[in-house]
């Protein structure tokens, strides 16, 4: 059994446009302690993953089908129980995530004395503990969110998701606002911090940089769908799925120069109003046959092609 | 044109919002009686050739014990068909209402996109104004206004301009909800950067100002002008109320609910009830149509 | 002289404040470079080292407080006559804020022809704006449509139509593909290059990602907290950056390795 299981999930959304599937029969699994990367282009389903787990979908959204298990137990029905507490959730903006009024000692140690059996002084000590492990100085504890930069902020945002003690983080673009020197840092810091603790990160990117420094495993996803997932060693050296192929030929290297000429996906991502039959990506894909147009490729043996997914 | 139009998110929330459909019809239709007054009351309540005292305090539906008239919402005190005169009452208080919001908005918007657009000094000074203004009720403001604009004119232009007067005294009152709004769009606009990139190619500020936010700050207006609608319409009928608003020779639905209250305790209850009523649902008709456009435009505030 | 010229150029913004004498922040210090014809300047540095402050400078949006811009032999400053405006143009981050939501693709990519009165007519300007979103990949009947019926990728293509509706000679590009996924990062980056070899346009070019610096630029600058710290060919600078500032940019970038 794994930490965290996904199984056929699918969400819609139905408006006056008609239905809308923004999940198409997503599965996967989340091992304790480990590192899974989402990629794919913005509006692939990403956050709505994120989302789902932690049952935030906007209405009119909603879960139509499938299930998602934390430990073995289902948390679709009750996913207030574990939010927070079990699952706790990293934001692009860490000002989203921070009360501009309160000190950063205080949510802290509210968030900790909620979740954790720690009261009184062994919180505020695990607060001040948890603010050396990020690297902040514990006397500032008593500072407010506008008083900090904006990589100090999500390094805060970072303790705050780590002091209820969760099983599992989901980061959605944690580092998107940031630059990339302090990029790094925070996303080092992420993966120490939870390694200390053995807790699994569900990280969300379109960088495919990020992807290849900090997961272990890496899902991709394309118009709802996931289509093909693996370690990130094989999704970035040896990509099986075409889409995946041209993500990662697309993505610039030091080895270019100002004469390459960077592959190019043919076309766009089609709105999820308008997904082809069979195959979400025949239209731009260089080897569909007739089979892809007609028929939509499950995932097997982690890929999501008909052409791909033998061994 | 129209079937992309009633193809629209708008017209579909509007009619998945059964509060907002019904009082955008109770204005629609109480703003075409206004309009059409004249051809649809039974009588004109101010043709004092037409009005006969013996049909005074006629009951509404029932005949009059002297001249057999029956009257749909009964008579006043002089026998003036009250039907009749809430259809002209209305005229009066929806055109303050609609010319006060008018006033209101051109000024609102003006002074707001300098401030927000200009900054400094200029936003300084127009926003301390619209501050200090806000700490008064507006009708307070309105009262202040009238009462100056009352003793600058001479006493035999009064009653002419009595109409013109509440106008400016209502807008001068509310223009501040429009400029804060406006201001603050402005300012939020103005950062973006399609305003560099006109003005790489040379644009003048004012060209700026007019074409590129303005419409951003169209659906903000339309919500408050709709809620002030509203607010104007009251202030209207509590300046008639209190005897300073629309004279007796143009009675809005604020003087007839003056005049009426003194009947009210002698049992003529119809002759304050109706207009009343026709004032309190054109209020909350206006209000809630106000309400539903920011939810529709909002959605995250509400 | 280089077709691009910056010298000296500083900015200090005031803050303004009731109770204390105005403090500066001093954004850009003593910068000085030049950017020949036909190539592209990348300029590098984290958050708030004053890359879009120079670019507003550049572009005549802003006055430098000492120090002068002259690109093509004019002196540039946000009073230059309008005529000397139609070589440069600018290409945004964001490709939410950069195009007004009110407005049509038609009228936003006609604004420019209109201000330098470049096309005469309503037929000619449809024609021109036809061809310019054919130029960026885009068909002629999104004209018509407004800035939201678009993806980030398209509405950047938007954009470019727009900045190079003018013939302008020089673009600055702050950041045009930071807010892009990678597959439509390379198609607009791709187009970009199309573009510069087609019209030999040159580019100041804007990004804090180093391996697109690597695919776009000829020469790069690096800045650090308003100071221009080191100045190289491309080649170069990756090849043996001189400052310890530069090393530790390129050790932090998270740039795939396929190899
Ligand atoms: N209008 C302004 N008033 C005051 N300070 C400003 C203003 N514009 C910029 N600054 C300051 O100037 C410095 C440089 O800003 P600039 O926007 O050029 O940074 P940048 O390098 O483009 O950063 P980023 O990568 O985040 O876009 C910053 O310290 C910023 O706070
Ligand atoms: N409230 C909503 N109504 C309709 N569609 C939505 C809503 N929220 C998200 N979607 C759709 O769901 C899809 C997945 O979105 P998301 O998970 O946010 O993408 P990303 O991969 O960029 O994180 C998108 O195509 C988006 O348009
Ligand atoms: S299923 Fe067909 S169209 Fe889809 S990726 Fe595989 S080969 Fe291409
Ligand atoms: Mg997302
Ligand atoms: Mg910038």
């Amino acid at each position: 059994m794994s930490l965290l299981e996904i199984e056929d999930l699918s969400v819609e959304f139905t408006s006056r446009r008609g239905v809308l599937r923004a999940l198409d029969n997503v599965s996967l699994t989340l091992e304790a302690g480990e590192f899974l990367g989402m990629v794919g282009e913005s509006g692939a389903g990403k956050s709505m993953t994120g989302n789902a787990i932690l049952g935030l979908i906007d209405p009119p959204g909603k879960i139509v089908s499938g299930d998602i298990r934390l430990q073995g137990e289902s948390i679709v029905k009750n996913p207030e129980r574990i939010r927070g507490s079990h699952i706790s959730m990293i934001f692009q903006d860490p000002l989203s995530s921070l009360n501009p009024l309160k000190t950063i000692g205080a949510q802290l140690i509210e968030t900790i004395e909620l979740h954790t059996p720690r009261r009184g002084t062994a919180a505020r000590e695990r607060a001040a503990e948890l603010m050396t492990q990020i690297g902040v100085d514990a006397d500032r504890l008593s500072a407010y969110p506008h008083q900090f930069s904006g990589g100090m902020r999500q390094r805060v945002v970072i303790a705050l998701a780590m002091a209820s003690e969760p099983e599992i983080i989901i980061a959605d673009e944690p580092t998107t606002a940031l630059d990339v020197s302090v990029q790094a840092q925070v996303l080092d810091l992420l993966r120490e911090v939870c390694s200390a603790h053995g807790t699994s990160v569900i990280l969300i990117t379109h960088d495919m940089g990020v992807i290849g420094h900090w997961t272990d495993r890496v899902g991709v996803m394309y118009a709802g769908r996931l289509i093909e997932i693996g370690t990130t060693n094989d999704i970035i050296r040896s990509p099986r799925h075409p889409y995946t192929q041209g993500l990662i030929a697309s993505t610039p290297t030091m080895d270019a120069n100002v004469d390459t000429t960077l592959y190019q996906i043919p076309g766009n991502m089609p709105p999820l109003t308008a997904i082809p039959d069979g195959c979400a990506f025949n239209p731009r894909c260089p080897i569909a046959e007739d089979k892809c147009r007609e028929v939509i490729p499950h995932l097997i043996n982690d890929v999501a092609c008909h052409l791909r997914s033998e061994t | 044109m129209i079937a992309r139009w009633l193809d629209s998110d708008f017209v579909y929330s509007l009619l998945r919002t059964p509060t907002a459909l019904i009082s955008l019809i109770i204005c629609l239709v109480l703003a075409a009686c206004a309009l059409f007054a004249p051809w649809i009351a039974p009588t004109d309540p101010f043709d004092m050739s037409s009005i006969d005292l013996m049909n005074g305090f006629t009951p509404p539906g029932v005949a009059n014990e002297f001249t057999g008239e029956q009257f749909f919402l009964g008579s006043d005190d002089q026998g003036r068909d009250l039907y009749s005169a809430i259809l002209y009452g209305l005229r009066v208080s929806l055109f303050v209402g609609f010319a006060s919001v008018i006033l209101a908005m051109t000024l609102g918007v003006t002074l707001g996109l300098l401030a927000g657009y200009l900054g400094g000094w200029v936003d300084a000074v127009i926003m301390r104004i619209a501050d200090i203004q806000m700490t008064f009720p507006s009708i307070l403001v309105a009262m202040l206004i009238y009462g100056v604009a009352r003793g600058i004119l001479p006493p035999n232009a009064r009653a002419d301009m009595a109409i013109t007067v509440l106008i400016l005294s209502i807008g001068l009152s509310e223009w501040v909800s429009f400029a804060r709004t406006v201001r603050g769009t402005t300012i939020v606009e103005k950062q973006k950067e399609y305003i560099t990139a006109s003005r790489l190619i040379g644009l003048s500020h004012l060209n700026i100002m007019a074409r590129h936010i303005l419409p951003n700050v169209i659906n903000p207006i339309l919500v408050i002008g709709t809620i002030t609608l509203a607010l104007a319409i009251i202030a209207e009928a509590t300046l008639s109320f209190l005897g300073v608003g629309a004279p007796p020779t143009e009675p809005s639905l604020g003087t007839l609910i003056r005049v009426g209250q003194d009947f009210l305790f002698s049992g003529q209850w119809w002759i304050i009830f109706f207009p009343a009523v026709t004032l309190l649902v054109l209020a909350l008709s206006f209000n809630l149509l106000g309400d539903w456009l920011r939810d529709f435009y909002n959605p995250r505030l509400s | 002289m280089s077709f691009v010229e910056v010298d000296e150029v500083s900015r200090v913004f005031h803050k303004r404040s009731l109770f204390s004498k105005s403090q500066g922040v001093q954004a850009l210090k003593n910068v000085s470079l030049s950017i020949q014809q036909g190539e592209t300047y990348a300029l590098v540095g984290e958050s708030g080292s004053g890359k879009s402050t120079l670019a507003r400078i550049v572009v005549g949006v802003d006055n430098a407080s000492s120090g002068q811009v002259s690109i093509a032999g004019h002196q540039i400053s946000t009073s230059m006559p309008k005529e000397n405006r139609r070589d440069i143009q600018m290409v945004f981050q964001s490709p939410y804020a950069s195009l007004n939501p009110r407005w049509r693709v038609h009228d936003l990519v006609a604004e420019p022809l209109r201000a330098f009165g470049i096309t005469q007519g309503r037929k000619a300007t449809v024609q021109r704006v036809t061809e310019l979103l054919e130029q960026v990949g885009l068909q002629a009947d999104d004209a018509r449509k407004f800035p939201h019926q678009f993806s980030g990728g398209q509405r950047q293509r938007i954009s470019i139509a727009r900045a190079l509706s003018s013939n302008p000679k020089f673009i600055v590009c702050d950041e045009p593909t930071s807010a892009l996924d990678v597959s439509v990062q390379a198609q607009v980056l791709n187009l970009l290059k199309d573009l510069q070899s087609e019209l030999g346009l040159t580019y100041l070019f804007i990004t804090h990602d180093l391996a697109v610096v690597k695919t776009m630029a000829h020469q790069i600058g690096v800045l650090k907290q308003g100071v221009l710290i080191e100045e190289q060919s491309a080649d170069d600078l990756f090849a043996s950056p001189q400052h310890q500032y530069t090393k530790d940019l390129l050790a932090a970038a998270p740039v795939l390795s396929v190899a």
